[in-house]
């Protein structure tokens, strides 16, 4: 069971980067980015290629692959998410649905739907001795990566004048440009600085996932539910409630694995029935 | 008399606003001098909160001109408004609750000549620093007005736009805000002030302009303002 629990904590750590990123861009833009689960299959699909077609190592992608498709990300924001901004939200819905469709389609016509094979870097083959029991040393470092890199955007968001700022701008938009803050500015770094997280958690997944073009869309619909489940642009409930739902779905699927694909939609349900906003969202949020 | 040595250092002409078909100011046009504190007095929807909104850049649509220090500013986004010292105190105070109390306060970066430093907000204001740590809306409401003003000064705002400042606020807390509005008229600071509490207006202002349906139906000096207040009373139903 520990060994299971465990496992949902891995499982956790990608939730968490990936509702990590969908949660600034939400706070920050107010868009619902669809196709933050493509990245996620791009990043994975990235350092495939890099591997298979220029011998560029793990350690490499894991820098350059997210680094990539954060410079994407802004160049989409500039091109394209933020000229929709003034308009109905629905547009971005539709730009983003749109698009993760065509790179999903991209990606499947180049490579098929079938699994691309991605080995464990040399260094993280063995186990790890966790006491109890002995644990992959990947997926061990898989979830020491997540953990920092949550804790770090938690200490910038909370600590540094940046941070003030993607606060500030996340809760009252109009009111921070009023008192002197080029929001605007701002919105494009954030867009891709989530997209790299996707990225990120992608390359993550490459070694111990199946790499498909498809990888990207199963995870994000639970994604989705992950963020409302912390509440939508509550940064910190966002990355909690990753943890705590792969926990959370790799137990159950232990004691009732018949709900297993189901558990998070119906903790979903029963946390919007307790508190409309999330776990930690702010009620005001809604209106 | 207002304390006008040279040109306004705000001036609106002929400015109307819309929200979707409704139009809400229609043809407005005032004058505020440097030093001078001015407010817009009428009932609710008369446009008062909209004419602050286009003044700051956040109304959608509106169209006019606007002269602040001289210049035009019509086509300036919010934040350059911002940093040429125009302070906004919003009507609901605007105060982050995802922000502390400090935070709330340094935020806005220095925008006009004579930006207080953080010291000298915490000695007039010490209940802030107290408090400086707690996220911004764990203040009562006379705080949160507090911190408000605080905020602008802080940034050395030149012409302070508050909206509805003694809003449901006791009367100790108002009487504070009206000691502050003239500390911050006797350092060289203009403020334009919406006021519903006519009698609170005529113990802070020089001149007050009234509004209804989106028009500029009268200008007032204090001294006319005192002679005609429950006659104006009346006429705001309040």
């Amino acid at each position: 069971m520990l060994q299971q629990a465990f496992n949902g904590l891995v499982g956790g750590a990608f939730y968490a980067l990936l509702a990590l990123g969908l949660a600034v861009i939400f706070g920050m833009l107010g868009v619902v980015n669809f196709a933050h689960g493509a990245f996620y299959m791009l990043g994975a699909f990235g350092s495939y290629v890099l591997l298979d077609s220029f011998g560029v190592n793990f350690w490499a992608a894991l820098v350059l692959v997210p680094l990539l498709l954060g410079l994407a990300g802004t160049v989409l924001e500039r091109l394209f998410i933020r000229r929709l901004a003034p308009l109905d939200p629905l547009y971005n819905f539709l730009f983003t649905f749109g698009l993760a469709l065509i790179l999903q389609d991209l990606v499947k016509r180049e490579y098929g739907v079938q699994s691309q094979p991605y080995p464990r870097p040399g260094l993280l083959s063995g186990t790890v001795d966790l006491g109890l029991f002995g644990y992959p040393a990947y997926q061990v470092f898989v979830l020491a990566v997540s953990v920092v890199v949550c804790a770090a955007v938690w200490v910038v968001l909370t600590r540094t004048r940046v941070g003030m700022i993607v606060r500030a701008a996340t809760e009252r938009p109009d009111l921070t440009r009023a008192l002197g803050i080029d929001v605007g500015r701002w919105v494009t770094p954030v867009f891709g600085f989530g997209i790299a997280l996707a990225g990120l958690a992608g390359v993550l997944a490459a070694p111990m996932r199946a790499v498909n073009p498809l990888m990207g869309a199963d995870l994000i619909i639970t994604v989705f539910a992950v963020v409302v489940i912390g509440g939508l642009g509550s940064i910190f409930g966002s990355v909690a409630a990753g943890f705590a739902i792969g926990l959370v779905s790799a137990l159950g699927n232990l004691y009732v694995p018949a709900l297993s694909q189901t558990l998070v939609f119906i903790l979903m349900a029963a946390v919007l029935l307790w508190r409309p906003a999330g776990l930690f969202g702010r009620e005001e949020a809604l209106s | 008399m207002p304390a006008t040595d040279s040109g306004p250092i705000l001036s609106v002409t002929g400015l109307s606003a819309w929200y979707g078909e409704a139009q809400v100011l229609r043809e407005v046009s005032i004058e505020v001098g440097q030093g001078e504190i001015v407010t817009l007095v009428g009932r609710n929807g008369a446009g008062k909160t909209t004419l602050l909104r286009c003044l700051m850049g956040l109304q959608g649509r509106y169209s006019g001109g606007i002269a602040f220090l001289g210049s035009d500013i019509v086509r300036l986004p919010a934040h350059r408004r911002a940093r040429m010292g125009l302070g906004y105190v919003p009507d609901d105070r605007g105060v982050y609750s995802t922000l502390t109390v400090e935070e709330n306060l340094t935020l806005p970066p220095a925008a006009g000549p004579d930006p207080w430093p953080l010291a000298r907000v915490y000695e007039t204001f010490p209940r802030l620093k107290e408090r400086r740590s707690f996220p911004g809306t764990k203040l009562s409401g006379g705080e949160q007005q507090m911190l408000a003003l605080a905020r602008v000064l802080r940034m050395g705002a030149r012409l302070l736009l508050c909206d509805e400042p003694t809003e449901g606020l006791s009367p100790l807390i108002v009487g504070q805000i009206g000691d502050i509005l003239r500390e911050v008229k006797r350092q060289g600071t203009t403020v334009l002030l919406i006021e519903q509490n006519v009698h609170f207006a005529a113990t802070v202002a020089d001149r007050h302009y009234l509004l209804a349906e989106g028009r500029v139906v009268e200008s007032l000096r204090n001294d006319e303002m005192r002679e005609r207040e429950h006659e104006l009373l009346d006429y705001l139903g309040i």
